[in-house]
């Protein structure tokens, strides 16, 4: 089957139409995500098609709509949220670790809570230190959620709809940055994408290059760059960061003995110290050099374009990284 | 200190056995709670609990209301909801011993004993955190179309917290079949309601949310019933949610481990005397229902099941670590 190229934003709304389409329990809620067709246009077409009642504006009360979605789910609906700024997950983020992440156990395993918490989130687009978090490891210690980073228009659209049908709850973190990047997406009901595991996008012999989110594209930009001068990347998408399978990884170490993460989160509390922590264990004797970390500087993202640009790593910064990596 | 509670009426659409079943009930809570504080004292009960006597009403009188389809979410002080709901209670004190046979196998504990089946789907220790819970029962309620309410159960203390306000007024803009009962007992955990809460009355802020506010007696279990009835009613109608705030008191702390000598004597004494179990007694002998040893007798039936289900719980096992069923997840 050929791909249809689409773009991130559309990925989602089309992974939605679908699944709704499929399941009549399948319900939306989030802030103007109605008539609108979203802040972030994520949701257009979609109030026309299946109503105010499945697609349903909220008040401004996250807490309140997401602790809704967790009541819905127990009474068997499938209630895909939207978190317009995933900065916002910070106001319902009691509902999400005390509430949703532990109901199901705390019942003893007799109620489900099958619901998606999508969070767009993402920094350089100039929208300040308040609304360009990615925010998905402020969750990372609690378990509980399953939570996915979608890196592309494809992987966006596969994790949402098996999101979607999962008989847990899923954190789904998206990119702002991302969302009018075109990419090829299996369009079908078969292509649901697993919610664990890595993705290999580049093959090298030289050095592993862990990313995610909007540094994903970032990564291979700079491993195009350094293929050109003979350094050859493998360069992986981590998905999914609970639960967080590494196996690959510590493969891939062994072969390249040089390891790189590259998160757009702060590195104190940030996924790359827990791949690290992985990858030495599993590959202690391979390692040629320290793994290295890049990710966000500790302090808040700041508006300016030149502050926030220098503050991302992009693709010069991976492959001055990497240069270090291999010295 | 006065509650603005009305003055204490027998009509009710109940017949005599009917308000001897929720005489009943009310016992039945009530020698739970105790059968917990006398378990505590044999060790038998771990890390704390949260107890209701004195609010027996409440429940009782809102449950009493409900069918098998509605939906309960509570809070930390919630096993009068589950018992009166009529979750056996070997298994509710199976939970708050920590065993195998309890309501989530012991995953749980005292603040968590939850049965779908019998609608109860949360139990939550946050204060606050059951009420957007129930505004998504509610929600799920209208979808499905079959008359369904939701109600959700939570102190004077919740009602200062935002998923109180951002809760109620979902529930109104959205007209959703859900009842809010307030169960003011007029503590926040050690704080009195007028250190923390600029108004006497919780049932005027339903205002802000152009819902009904109703204060009723919570020690007037036919009084709780009336007002549930009215607000079930108006909800299973499509009328939209209602706020009842029961005047109430809980006898003992906070939690097990509060003496609770932060309250006036008088005060204590005065609600001592207004003891809802108490106060019904007089009113079902007042009225002819049953006599003074038919009720005492259905109090010792009660004391009595509490005691060999505790017996029953106590005799179960503890679940074994090597055998451990992980329960976060559906699908792993």
């Amino acid at each position: 089957m050929a791909p249809t190229e689409l773009t991130y934003r559309q990925a989602i709304a089309l992974a939605l139409a679908e699944e709704m389409r499929r399941d009549p329990r399948v319900l939306l809620m989030g802030e103007d995500i109605g008539a609108s067709g979203g802040p972030l246009k994520t949701t257009e077409g979609l109030h026309a098609e299946f109503g105010p009642e499945r697609v349903r504006d909220t008040p401004i009360s996250e807490n309140a709509f997401v602790g809704a979605a967790l009541g819905l789910a127990i009474m068997g609906y499938r209630p895909v949220v939207e978190i317009m700024f995933a900065d916002f997950l910070g106001v319902c983020y009691d509902q999400i670790v005390n509430s949703i992440a532990k109901h199901r156990f705390m019942s003893g395993g007799r109620m489900d809570a099958p619901l998606v918490i999508r969070a767009i989130g993402g920094g350089g687009l100039r929208f300040g230190a308040q609304h360009s978090q990615t925010a998905e490891t402020w969750f990372m210690p609690v378990p509980g959620l399953k939570i996915v980073s979608a890196s592309s228009p494809n992987e966006v659209y596969g994790m949402l709809k098996a999101a979607i049908r999962d008989p847990d709850p899923v954190l789904l973190i998206e990119h702002k940055g991302l969302l009018g990047v075109k990419g090829p997406v299996y369009v079908g009901q078969d292509n649901l994408l697993p919610l664990k595991g890595t993705n290999l996008l580049r093959g090298g012999d030289h050095a592993t290059v862990v990313a995610s989110l909007g540094m994903v594209p970032r990564a291979l930009e700079a491993a195009g760059i350094l293929a050109g001068e003979g350094i050859g990347l493998d360069v992986f998408d981590l998905r999914a960061i609970r639960p967080m399978d590494t196996s690959d990884i510590v493969e891939s170490v062994k072969r390249t003995n040089r390891l790189l993460t590259v998160e757009e989160v702060s590195l104190v509390g940030g996924w790359g110290a827990e791949v690290c922590a992985r990858v030495t264990a599993g590959a202690f004797e391979y390692l040629d050099a320290p793994p290295q970390r890049l990710g966000l500087p500790e302090h808040p993202l700041p508006y300016s374009p030149a502050l926030e640009d220098a503050a991302i790593p992009d693709a010069a910064a991976i492959v001055r990284a990497v240069r270090e990596l291999l010295a | 200190m006065s509650t603005k509670t009305s003055k204490r009426q027998n009509d009710t659409d109940l017949d005599g056995e009917g308000q001897l079943g929720l005489f009943r009930q009310m016992l039945r809570v009530r020698e739970f709670e105790e059968q917990v504080q006398r378990s505590y004292l044999e060790g038998l009960v771990y890390g704390t609990t949260h107890l209701c006597q004195g609010q027996e009403a409440v429940p009782v009188g809102v449950l009493s209301t409900l069918g098998d389809g509605d939906t309960l979410t509570y809070t930390y002080r919630g096993h009068g909801v589950c018992v009166a709901r009529g979750m056996p209670m070997r298994v509710a004190f199976g939970e708050i011993f920590g065993r195998v046979e309890g309501a989530s196998h012991g995953l749980g504990g005292s603040m968590h004993i939850t049965d779908p089946k019998l609608g109860l789907i949360g139990s939550f220790g946050i204060v606050g955190g059951g009420l957007p819970c129930a505004v998504g029962a509610a929600l799920a309620a209208r979808l499905d179309g079959k008359g369904r309410v939701s109600v959700t159960f939570f102190g004077d203390g919740s009602t200062n917290i935002g998923s109180f306000h951002e809760s109620l007024n979902m529930a109104a803009v959205w007209k959703l079949p859900l009842v809010f009962v307030c169960e003011n007992n007029l503590y926040g955990e050690f704080s009195r309601i007028d250190h923390t809460t600029p108004v006497e009355d919780i049932a005027v802020r339903a205002a802000s949310y152009a819902m009904p506010g109703v204060i009723v007696d919570g020690n007037d279990v036919l009084a709780v019933r009336r007002a549930a009835l009215a607000a079930v009613d108006r909800a299973r109608a499509g009328g939209g949610p209602t706020l009842i705030e029961a005047k109430t008191y809980r006898h003992r702390g906070h939690s097990r481990t509060d003496p609770a000598k932060y309250r006036a004597e008088a005060e204590v004494a005065e609600w001592l005397r207004k003891d809802p179990i108490a106060q019904f007694r007089e009113t079902l002998v007042g009225a002819g229902i049953a006599d003074a040893a038919a009720l005492d007798a259905l109090h010792e039936a009660a004391r009595e099941e509490a005691r060999s289900e505790a017996a029953i719980a106590a005799a179960g096992a503890f679940p074994d670590p090597a055998a451990f069923v992980d329960q976060t997840f559906a699908n792993a």
